[in-house]
C-alpha cells in the first residue's frame, strides 16, 4: 500500500544525491569542438614550423610566439565554448550553471593543471624543452581524473588514457607533436562524440 | 521483528529525507544549497534540520565568511547509519510489495 510512496522516495533520495555531488551538465558537443581546435591548431603549428626553414622551434623566434598565440588561441576557444554549451545544456536541464557542483568541478580540476601549467613553465625557463608536451597530456589527465569524482565518471576513462599518452610521449619525445594531436584533438573528438550519443542525444 | 520496525520515524518525511540523502554524499552543504536542491522555504528547512540536529544525526556549524553568517549542516556517523538502515528498510519493502 505505501510501498509506491516509498519507491518515490528511493527515486528522490537518488536523483538528489546525484544533483547534488556531481555537476552533469558538461556538453559533449564542446568536447567535439575542442578536440576540433586543437586539430586546426596543430596543423597551424605544423605548417608554421615546416615553412621556418628551421628544424626544430627556438624560443623568443618569431615561430615560437606564433606557436604560443596558437596554443593560447586553443585554450580559450574551447574554454568558452565549454561555458556556453554546457550553459545551455544547464539551462535546458532547469539547472544552475554555477553552483556548488560545478564550483566544484572546476576547483579541482584547475588544481592539477595549474600545478602542472606551472610547472612546464619553470622546466621551460630552464630550457628543458624536450618533455614539454608529455607534462602537459599528464596533467591534463591528473586534471581530468580529479575533476571526474565531481562529474560524469566517464571523465576519468578520458584521463587515464591522455595520462597513459603523456608517459608515452615522455619515452618517444620525438613523437610529442603527434601524441599532443592524438591527446588533444582525437581522443577530444572521440570523448565528445561518446558523450553526445551518450548523454545528450536522448534528451 | 518486523520489516515495518527498521522505518526511522525521524526521516518518514520528504524533506528530512531529502536533506540527509544530500549529506549523505557531500561533506557538508550550506542553507542556501539545501533550500535551492529541496525548493523548500527558510522557516520550512529550518525546523526541518533542527529536528534532524535534535536526534543527532546531523551537526550544524555556524561561521562567517566575510561578513556574511554562513550556516553548514553535516551529518554525523550515526546519522549515516541511521539512514543506511532506514534506506534498506525502504527498498525491503518495496521488494516484498
Amino acid at each position: 500500500m505505501d510501498s509506491d510512496k516509498y519507491l518515490k522516495d528511493i527515486g528522490e533520495i537518488k536523483s538528489l544525491m546525484n544533483r547534488s555531488s556531481r555537476f552533469i551538465s558538461l556538453s559533449g558537443l564542446s568536447g567535439i569542438m575542442a578536440g576540433i581546435y586543437a586539430l586546426t591548431g596543430a596543423g597551424f603549428a605544423y605548417w608554421l614550423v615546416a615553412n621556418s626553414g628551421q628544424k626544430y622551434l627556438i624560443l623568443d623566434g618569431y615561430v615560437f610566439r606564433w606557436v604560443m598565440i596558437d596554443l593560447g588561441l586553443i585554450a580559450g576557444l574551447s574554454i568558452i565554448t565549454a561555458i556556453f554549451l554546457s550553459t545551455r545544456k544547464a539551462r535546458t536541464n532547469g539547472e544552475k550553471i554555477w553552483d556548488s557542483t560545478s564550483k566544484r568541478l572546476i576547483i579541482n580540476f584547475l588544481i592539477p593543471l595549474l600545478a602542472g601549467g606551472i610547472y612546464i613553465l619553470i622546466i621551460l625557463n630552464q630550457q628543458k624543452y624536450g618533455q614539454t608536451a608529455a607534462l602537459m597530456l599528464i596533467f591534463y589527465g591528473l586534471a581530468l581524473i580529479n575533476a571526474s569524482k565531481f562529474s560524469i565518471g566517464d571523465i576519468r576513462y578520458l584521463g587515464l588514457i591522455e595520462v597513459a599518452l603523456g608517459l608515452i610521449c615522455a619515452a618517444f619525445p620525438g613523437y610529442g607533436f603527434w601524441l599532443w594531436v592524438i591527446g588533444f584533438g582525437v581522443m577530444h573528438v572521440i570523448y565528445g562524440a561518446l558523450m553526445y550519443y551518450k548523454y545528450d542525444k536522448k534528451q | 521483528m518486523g520489516i515495518i520496525n527498521n522505518i526511522n520515524k525521524v526521516f518518514d518525511h520528504r524533506i528530512r529525507l531529502g536533506i540527509m540523502s544530500v549529506l549523505m554524499v557531500n561533506e557538508y552543504a550550506d542553507f542556501k544549497t539545501l533550500k535551492e536542491l529541496l525548493e523548500v522555504t527558510d522557516g520550512n528547512l529550518a525546523s526541518h534540520t533542527k529536528a534532524l540536529e535534535k536526534a543527532e544525526y546531523i551537526v550544524i556549524e555556524k561561521q562567517f565568511i566575510g561578513k556574511k553568517p554562513n550556516t553548514r549542516y553535516i551529518a554525523t556517523k550515526s546519522g549515516r547509519k541511521a539512514f543506511k538502515q532506514h534506506i534498506e528498510a525502504l527498498e525491503n519493502i518495496i521488494r516484498k510489495a
